[in-house]
């Protein structure tokens, strides 16, 4: 026990003799979670709108007012001509056209039935989509508004309405905030746990200590823990400045309890200590580790949940997330944070997460050679 | 023990794909003495250091270090020797008093055996007013008789020196050699890779390695004699020069 005592005093005073290194555990996932979150937001706005007016007539000018007050979309061009409106999407400085025919106005009122053309800029394709979608909604909005005006005293209403209320669960106001934070949180411990490790132990590599190492009776596993031990009370400090940040900068006051995410989290950080030091095995240079980290953890991360719902993921891909531990991470926390998840609802991420931890590390300790 | 030779080597061999790094070597090496290693860069020095330290397994052959078996008991091994490499290798981010209190801890030293040696250690290299400050600030002679201080903290049965003293200036080598003297006095066999003669003349026996074998092995007296040279430098040359394969 007293060999790990030694272990563990050497990488403590080492780690905080750095304070560069100091800074970028600490305060780089800080900035980041501030940061990342207000501009990782699903919502399209600023939407690049083009407008070919063929008509020009009150009705016209009112739905023009209709969509400008939305707040989602910018008028970049007021032109007569498709040909004009279309040249702002050739150069880029529109994302949609909207073509109002001649005699808009006219045929709405006299022949009760008008058409509309938008088209879409389809490069930035969910910009294009959602701003499409958007655009016939305000339409499709405005439409009824003239309509319940020229129908005055109908006596059978023309069309019936089916009216849909929608009610978010978990999320009433629908902020991506509460959905982004946790998962955002989620990913950066997942960086820095890695990372660290994996340069760490290879830094050691690269300096030759390791070696010195090697040749006292230094036992694997108290090399390994003396190592894992460190970066596993820094991950779970990094969690808790992210959670300050989740509840007093985003005021987001979780649902469950976040003891259960520390424990999760806990286990969870053994998953990404045993991947960095796996890693660490493997790789001979600084410059190698990084690579490796990097190529592993871009697969982890955008598989894992945090930008696209993994539900929407082809089933071939949705099976190799089970392979994942960044996915179940995601999952739990914002099943605690937004949901209020206990325990019960969690047990099989656990088991998964354990399960993870054990094969991880039994590989790495496995492939750590202190003889070659 | 039962046997004086604290390094017993037979037939040891080292092969990485199909070059032979070192190719059956066999010798041994006395309680106490001083025993140089020589040969040219690429000759297969450091590899055979690297069985005997256990950081390489042997392709064949058989060794008992301080009376373990090379394969069997690699851990054992482990506590009776002390190893200094070509790369310098204390903690640079360290102080030299934490440097001394780490290896000594991981050596399973007591507090107060730690204690002493840090008093000792820091007496005999002279660093009373740098004993608080970071291994990097140190010139490379004073970092060099550290790291050699160090690799003897547990007071080993054998010390491996690879090229201790590569690029260290006169007056500091043999202010070196002092202390490898005084550690041969205290009875710790010392087994020594260098490139300077004037160091092979210092040993008690030398052996020299050419592609991978012991090409000769006695006093530096007795191989100048068989040789007919008049100082170690020219025994070097002759065999050296036999040499095969580069760096």
């Amino acid at each position: 026990m007293s060999v790990l005592k030694y272990l563990l005093q050497k990488e403590f005073r080492q780690i905080f003799r750095d304070p560069s290194i100091l800074k970028i555990i600490f305060i780089m996932p800080a900035l980041q979670l501030i940061i990342i979150p207000l501009a990782a937001d699903y919502e399209v706005r600023n939407i690049n709108l083009s407008i070919a007016d063929h008509d020009h007539s009150v009705y016209t000018q009112q739905m023009i007012q209709k969509i400008k007050s939305s707040g989602y979309f910018k008028l970049v061009n007021y032109s007569s001509t498709f040909q004009e409106a279309f040249t702002s999407i050739e150069s880029d400085k529109a994302d949609i056209v909207l073509e109002i025919p001649a005699n808009f106005e006219q045929n709405i009122v006299r022949e009760d039935h008008a058409s509309l053309f938008i088209a879409v800029n389809a490069v930035n394709g969910m910009k294009a989509n959602l701003g499409a979608s958007y655009l016939q909604n305000i339409i499709l909005n405005y439409n009824n508004q003239i309509r319940t005006k020229w129908i005055q005293f109908p006596p059978i209403p023309p069309q019936t309405n089916i009216k849909v209320s929608v009610s978010n669960w978990f999320n009433p106001m629908m902020s991506y905030k509460y959905f982004m934070v946790p998962a955002v949180l989620a990913t950066l411990l997942t960086l820095l746990g890695t990372f660290l490790t994996a340069l760490n132990i290879v830094r050691e590599k690269e300096i030759g200590t390791i070696e010195q190492i090697n040749v006292t009776p230094v036992k694997k596993y108290h090399f390994i823990l003396g190592k894992l031990i460190p970066f596993w009370i820094l991950g779970l400090a990094v969690l808790t400045i992210g959670f300050l940040i989740m509840r007093f900068g985003y005021q987001i006051h979780p649902v469950g309890n976040m003891l259960i995410v520390y424990l999760f989290a806990s286990l969870y950080l053994l998953v990404i200590l045993g991947l960095g030091l796996l890693i660490s095995t493997y790789a001979d240079t600084q410059q190698q580790a990084m690579l490796i980290s990097f190529f592993l953890l871009m697969i982890f991360i955008m598989l894992g949940g945090l930008f696209t719902s993994i539900d929407s993921m082809p089933d071939w891909v949705q099976k190799l997330t089970w392979l994942n531990p960044v996915s179940y991470f995601i999952e739990v926390i914002r099943m605690v944070v937004l949901k209020g998840s206990g325990l019960s609802d969690i047990k099989n991420h656990i088991f998964v997460i354990i399960g993870f931890a054990i094969f991880l590390n039994s590989w790495a300790v496995w492939n750590y050679k202190k003889t070659t | 023990m039962i046997n004086q030779n604290v390094i017993i080597a037979e037939g040891l061999t080292k092969i990485f794909g199909n070059f032979v790094a070192v190719d059956h070597i066999s010798f041994e090496v006395a309680k106490g003495e001083i025993f140089g290693f020589l040969g040219a860069n690429g000759a297969g020095k450091t590899t055979a250091m690297r069985m005997l330290c256990g950081l390489s397994t042997p392709s064949s052959g058989k060794a008992t270090v301080a009376g373990f078996d090379l394969f069997k008991d690699t851990e054992q091994i482990k506590k009776s020797i002390g190893y200094m490499s070509q790369k310098f290798s204390l903690y640079e981010d360290l102080t030299i008093r934490e440097n001394i209190q780490f290896y000594g801890g991981i050596y399973g030293l007591s507090k107060k055996q730690i204690q002493e040696k840090t008093t000792y250690l820091v007496e005999q290299l002279h660093l009373q007013n740098y004993q608080n400050s970071l291994v990097k600030s140190l010139p490379l002679g004073w970092k060099q008789k550290l790291a050699f201080s160090v690799a003897i903290v547990h007071d080993p049965a054998i010390v491996f020196l690879d090229e201790p003293t590569g690029g260290v200036d006169p007056v500091t080598r043999r202010e070196f050699w002092e202390l490898i003297y005084d550690a041969s006095e205290r009875g710790i066999t010392v087994f020594v890779t260098t490139h300077y003669m004037d160091e092979a003349e210092y040993c008690n026996r030398v052996s020299i390695m050419v592609d991978g074998r012991i090409e000769a092995l006695d006093t530096p007296k007795n191989l100048k004699k068989t040789f007919n040279s008049l100082c170690m430098d020219e025994v070097f040359l002759k065999l050296a020069r036999k040499a095969v394969r580069g760096e």
